[in-house]
């Protein structure tokens, strides 16, 4: 078994590496994924060992993008689409929802688009407006698309292969200030054999309350969870992996155990994620709860200027603040 | 912008001038239009359209009679389909009249090898490509989604998104290129269909662009019927659509769309010119819509009885009986034969719409995801379990 320590970005490369020589229907095209190799180089030297017909440098046209990327699932190739950045997938909106994800539907089965869409999401990395954001419950909400996010270099690796080989479109999202945190990556591990790409995992057992994260909050959690610790308290983290179809059965087990549950997310809490899974547990879990499902969110505004995003994500106080107020109840 | 094989119908232009007689079309600017049958039912032996090609047909007897019947057969189903809709057996129907000989002339000009992306009007094309004529009436019935294999037939589903298939068709034929599946008289072709309304759209640019810079065997087939529901063409451009193409880098012709021969012509040569490897083109096919864009619409709001009268005069139907019976290609038992035929079709589609089932509930379930949904699963246990919970259920 070969395992390298990569950063979650060069995991990703290595991955889509992997899908391109795997299958001679692997496309990937984006706005500079070809020379420059995107620009957090996640392409980096594809290429040039591709050729510009397997990675494909795309006229500046989101919609283009996506529309023409059905087009080639239909004539039979597994198109990956790179968004440059999550708030510019909006041009291409229609076609990822309208199109994308009912193509299957309206014809019964006759037509699959199996398309990944890739984009680098969320803040924390001083950006300016339109480069920080995260679209994911427009998706999780359009049936016929769906959502997952990796939070590490393992997952990122084998998550991404895992999206290229899959039938369904899915969009992918990548938590974008984690593209540079390194881990260990099992390169050479079977991808029929690896963790299901449409389940959510535990990955840190706890008995005290159960903390619920996706993409760049795993890591804000998990560091919660350790600094709650020091203090007695053992916090379960949920890697949920998979926003749509959502695997709630292990986070309903977890809660019954626990009685308590957070869910963090860097999203704006109105209608995201966090308030769909807290009714699903409140459903499943009612008798079992100690408190009510709290949510850890981004506020509800556009998102804000650089300077001010660390007051706006959630971090590791906000996230010690609602397990405390879980506690208090 | 180099030509190739000039295809099998169309010859390198060598005359200076159209010998085409200006119709009265209206639009923005010099329509430059490509005829070969008058409305009088005159043939015109060849034509130079604005891109310098020379166009020509040269059809047997049986042809010339066979894409009358065709003319004649889809207006007929149509009307049935319009009958059907104020009978309240179709929800919504978006009628073709006016538009068959657009639709027939470059549904006729296709290949079996071929790919087409259609709107949801394209009912002509969709009965050239051999598709059961009843396979749109589900969509619109709302028994099902459109049923037809796109893969089998080569023609896409109906796409009610304005200009989103030309994105598609694009990536098509951007796939078609990758396989090398072009340069030769057996390569493959794609034509995506759209209206004068789509020209405006982003999607329908962002093709433009892509086919062009990908040199994509692409057509992009506009039927220009002047309205985009109730908004005139002068509302979309200022400039003749088909002169759009020569801005991203393609040639575009206009072409009589009420013309079948004609619309045959320069749909046949942009194909080939496609399947050879010369990239995209734009064909606007000069038209109108004689109808309601829906059934839910009254286009006597919007537009003048003596516009419509006008383009009556121009009927494609009657341009080519004229035709046929001035050469003496057909007489009058052939066109009551026609008639016959087009009625006990348009019966036997009757039968078929109204004995058509409503789908099983529980089927709304089905095909969401390729990949399956645990999700989605248990919606649907629920679903059958609720269903089944009425007394005398049948389900």
């Amino acid at each position: 078994m070969t395992t390298e320590t990569l950063t979650l970005g060069k995991a990703l490369n290595t991955g889509l590496r992997r899908a391109l020589e795997n299958d001679p229907k692997v496309v990937i095209m984006g706005e500079d994924v070809g020379k420059l190799g995107g620009v957090f180089r996640i392409t980096d030297g594809l290429q040039k060992d591709f050729g510009d017909q397997r990675v494909i440098d795309t006229p500046l046209a989101e919609s283009g993008i996506i529309g023409t990327a059905v087009g080639l699932a239909i004539r039979g190739y597994r198109p990956v689409c790179e968004i440059q950045f999550d708030g510019f997938v909006y041009p291409a909106y229609d076609q990822i929802v309208s199109q994308v994800a009912k193509m299957h539907y309206r014809s019964r089965g006759k037509l699959s688009i199996p398309m990944v869409i890739r984009i680098p999401y969320g803040g924390g990395i001083g950006a300016v407006e339109h480069h920080s954001e995260s679209p994911e419950a427009y998706f999780a909400h359009t049936a016929g698309l769906k959502v997952v996010s990796c939070a590490n270099p393992q997952d990122a690796y084998v998550m991404i292969q895992q999206a290229i080989a899959s039938d369904d479109p899915i969009v992918f999202l990548e938590p974008k200030r984690r593209y540079w945190e390194k881990g260990p990556v099992e390169l050479d591990a079977p991808l029929d054999q690896a963790y299901p790409l449409h389940a959510a995992r535990v990955v840190r057992p706890g008995t005290a309350a159960t903390v619920l994260a996706y993409g760049p909050m795993v890591r804000t959690c998990l560091d919660a969870a350790t600094a709650a610790a020091e203090d007695g308290r053992e916090l379960e983290v949920v890697d949920l992996r998979t926003l749509s179809p959502l695997d709630l059965a292990p986070v309903f087990e977890s809660v019954r155990r626990t009685g308590r549950c957070v869910v963090v997310h860097e999203a704006p809490g109105n209608l995201g994620l966090g308030a769909e899974i807290a009714a699903r547990v409140t459903e499943e879990c009612f008798y079992s709860l100690e408190a009510p499902v709290l949510r850890v969110t981004g506020y509800d505004t556009p998102y804000p200027a650089a300077r001010v995003e660390e007051e706006y994500l959630p971090d590791l106080d906000r996230v010690l603040d609602a397990v405390d107020r879980a506690f208090g109840w | 912008m180099a030509k190739g094989d000039p295809g099998v119908t169309t010859t390198r232009g060598r005359r200076a001038a159209p010998r085409s007689k200006r119709t009265t079309a209206k639009g923005a600017g010099d329509p430059e239009l490509v005829q070969l049958l008058t409305p009088e039912g005159e043939r015109i032996d060849s034509v130079t359209g604005p891109d310098g090609v020379e166009y020509r047909v040269d059809f047997t007897d049986d042809e010339y009679r066979g894409l009358y019947r065709d003319l004649v057969l889809v207006r007929k189903l149509d009307a049935e389909a319009t009958a059907l809709q104020r009978q309240g057996e179709l929800g919504l129907w978006a009628s073709l009249l006016g538009q068959e000989a657009a639709q027939v002339g470059s549904g006729r000009a296709l290949r079996t090898q071929d790919m087409a992306f259609p709107t949801y009007r394209e009912h002509g094309v969709l009965y050239c490509r051999g598709i059961d004529p009843i396979m749109p009436l589900g969509l619109f019935r709302g028994v099902d989604q459109g049923g037809w294999d796109p893969n089998e037939f080569k023609f896409n589903m109906y796409t009610i998104v304005i200009g989103a298939q030309t994105l598609h068709a694009t990536g098509y034929a951007m796939g078609v290129a990758m396989d090398g599946k072009t340069g030769g008289d057996d390569g493959e072709a794609v034509i995506a269909y759209f209206g004068d309304g789509a020209t405006s759209q982003g999607d329908v640019n962002e093709a433009f662009v892509w086919s062009s810079v990908f040199n994509a065997p692409l057509v992009f087939f506009c039927q220009n019927n002047q309205y985009a529901i109730s908004e005139p063409l002068e509302r979309q451009t200022r400039v003749p659509l088909y002169r759009r193409a020569a801005g991203f880098g393609f040639p575009g012709v206009r072409v009589d769309g009420n013309d079948v021969l004609a619309t045959y012509a320069v749909t046949r040569h942009a194909l080939d010119n496609a399947r050879h490897g010369q990239g995209p083109s734009l064909i606007e096919a000069y038209t109108y819509r004689m109808g309601a864009h829906t059934t839910s619409d009254d286009p006597t709001r919007y537009r003048i009885a003596s516009e419509v009268e006008a383009w009556q005069a121009k009927d494609p139907i009657a341009r080519m009986k004229a035709f046929l019976e001035k050469q003496q290609l057909a007489d009058a038992d052939f066109f009551a034969s026609v008639d016959e035929q087009a009625k006990a079709e348009s019966v036997h589609l009757r039968e078929r719409v109204l004995a058509m089932p409503d789908p099983e509930p529980v089927t709304m379930f089905d095909h969401v995801y390729p990949g399956g949904s645990p999700e989605l699963d248990e919606q649907r246990a629920q679903f059958a379990r609720y269903q089944a919970s009425f007394e005398g259920s049948g389900h």
